[in-house]
């Protein structure tokens, strides 16, 4: 058997890290897989100086992209919401640390598209600075 | 002394012609093709015809006056008459060119439909339709005013019929699936038919899951369209065909517009050709329907009452066999029996997404599609986000799906299902 399912990413996808929702999220995006269904969303909190406070991801998917979304809120909190505007899939690779053939890199990489539209709508909201 | 030699059965001259089958994955397994009812293998007959065609008389149709291209008009042409006797179809000029079964529904609804559909009439389908019968519709809806219906199903995807009359009510076009590319619900439609016609409604067919799978006459059931893909019975890909019946076709504007589907053009004016070629504007696909004559042909010499038997006894297998998984959480969906159904077999493995069992399965060389099949609303009406689904076809056997049930042992062992 190829390393497809290390036993850490069954045990993100039977139990993930921060599922759920945020009552006082400052941020929230949702997105679906058109190919399988999927459906992936990020609840953020970012305090006054940017940083990600608390995270929280909900929605159904495979192994995969359930496990990818659950180790992505352990690498989000605490960053700056720029910094997790701009993450690229390479992050993603790193977490789940197996080979992600070309047909699963949009299960491995939805969660990252949700999170990162997340920050990209809580930094829309902020006051233009030139404007302050 | 004397040897006697047993003939090859058919099954085993079938797996002979399959040149693909025989050729192994990247990781050394033999070729478990479990998902025909997206697309079907080819057999060498097909690889042939189309080789020979580029190889020995490629030219344009309807237009050259040497040798090839009159060569190539007629087998073209041929492969027509081909799929009409195959449908049983009333003459060859009932049988248009198109891409695929997606274009055929298109062509009608942008022809047929615009023309007839009014404000105030009704369009009714069902909950099982693939995409391709279902959003060429709702478009017709917006652009005409006309209301959509939907024939509901029950949770195996049986059609309820109970509140067939009211439905049917101001209908202009019944729009239905023959078989469900999801659940292999087989409609009833003969019947549906018969009911339709009744109620003053044309009943057009999406069979892109029946036609390679089933006898199919047009006649006999009185459908006034029927749309079908080449590259689902064992034919190539880029070639489908619609049917309809004479006296709509010639009554119908032209779809796509240009060379060939003309007559005579002016400046200011044109006037078209004679059905089929009206439908067919431009140069047609002409070595893929030259080689959708040739799957024809050899789906003929096997016989399509060979392949729903051989079908419905591998189906039936494969029920049983699968309730081996029962204890490890494996669901199967769609009707029961396996005489109720195609060879479509949609599932879902304990809490395994239907993604991953199909990913565990790949690495066995087990081939079965995983999503939600081009039937969201059917997915959502269920309430399953995706399913894993193996379909039959001429070539699989016993021992494919031996193999899928050996794959799906160790796919929850992988995820630690109950054993």
């Amino acid at each position: 058997m190829d390393d497809f399912y290390k036993g850490y990413i069954l045990e993100h996808y039977r139990e993930p890290h921060n599922f759920g929702q945020l009552e006082d999220a400052t941020a929230t995006f949702e997105d679906l897989n058109p190919l399988c269904g999927d459906k992936i969303r990020f609840d953020l909190k970012v305090n006054p100086e940017g940083i990600v406070e608390d995270v929280r991801f909900s929605g159904r998917g495979c192994a995969i992209s359930q496990a990818s979304a659950s180790m992505l809120t352990d690498t989000i909190k605490g960053m700056h919401v720029e910094d997790v505007a701009k993450l690229g899939t390479q992050v993603v690779l790193d977490n789940v640390g197996i080979g992600i053939s070309p047909a699963r890199m949009k299960c491995a990489t939805l969660g990252l598209k949700v999170a990162r539209s997340a920050a990209l709508g809580e930094i829309a909201g902020w006051p233009d600075e030139d404007a302050s | 002394m004397t040897t006697t030699v047993r003939p090859d059965t058919v099954q085993e001259r079938i797996l002979r012609d399959f040149p693909i089958l025989h050729k192994p994955t990247s990781r050394g397994k033999r070729l478990v093709y479990l998902d025909s009812a997206a697309t079907s293998q080819k057999p060498q007959a097909v690889i042939d015809a189309l080789v020979k065609y580029y190889s020995e008389y490629n030219a344009n149709i309807h237009r050259g006056v040497y040798e090839i291209a009159e060569r190539a008009t007629a087998a073209f042409e041929e492969a027509r008459t081909k799929v009409a006797r195959f449908i049983n179809a009333a003459e060859d000029a009932e049988v248009i060119w198109t891409r695929n079964s997606t274009e055929s529904i298109n062509l009608v609804a942008y022809t047929w439909g615009l023309q007839n559909l009014h404000a105030g009439d009704a369009i009714l389908t069902t909950q099982v339709e693939h995409h391709s019968n279902l959003v060429p519709w709702q478009l017709l809806a917006d652009r005409t005013g006309a209301e959509l219906r939907f024939i509901p199903v029950d949770a195996n995807g049986v059609h309820v019929l109970d509140d067939l009359d009211r439905l049917l009510e101001g209908v202009k076009l019944l729009a239905l699936s023959h078989i469900s590319n999801t659940l292999g619900t087989i409609a009833p439609l003969e019947m549906l038919t018969q009911r339709a016609h009744a109620a003053g409604a044309r009943v057009l067919v999406d069979a892109a899951q029946s036609v390679p799978h089933m006898r199919v006459d047009v006649r006999k059931l009185d459908v006034d369209f029927l749309a079908a893909s080449g590259h689902k019975m064992l034919g190539p890909t880029g070639i489908g065909f619609l049917y309809g019946k004479r006296e709509l076709l010639e009554a119908m504007p032209p779809f796509l517009t240009g060379g060939d589907m003309i007559k005579r053009v002016e400046y200011r004016h044109t006037e078209y050709n004679e059905i089929p070629w009206k439908f067919e504007a431009g140069t047609s696909n002409v070595a893929d329907a030259i080689g959708l004559g040739a799957a024809v042909d050899y789906l003929s010499e096997i016989g399509m009452d060979w392949v729903r038997e051989h079908e419905i006894s591998l189906t039936a297998y494969a029920l049983e066999r699968l309730q081996e998984l029962t204890r490890r959480g494996l669901v199967v969906y769609g009707p029961l029996p396996a005489n109720n159904r195609a060879g479509v077999i949609s599932f879902n493995l304990g809490d395994v997404h239907a993604h991953d069992v199909a990913s565990i399965l790949d690495t066995d060389g087990v081939c079965v599609r995983a999503g939600h099949h081009c039937t969201m609303p059917l997915m959502d009406k269920m309430g399953w986000p995706a399913t894993a689904r193996a379909s039959f076809y001429v070539y699989n056997t016993e021992a494919d799906v031996d193999a899928l049930v050996t794959a799906l042992q160790k796919a929850s062992d992988i995820f630690k299902l109950p054993s």
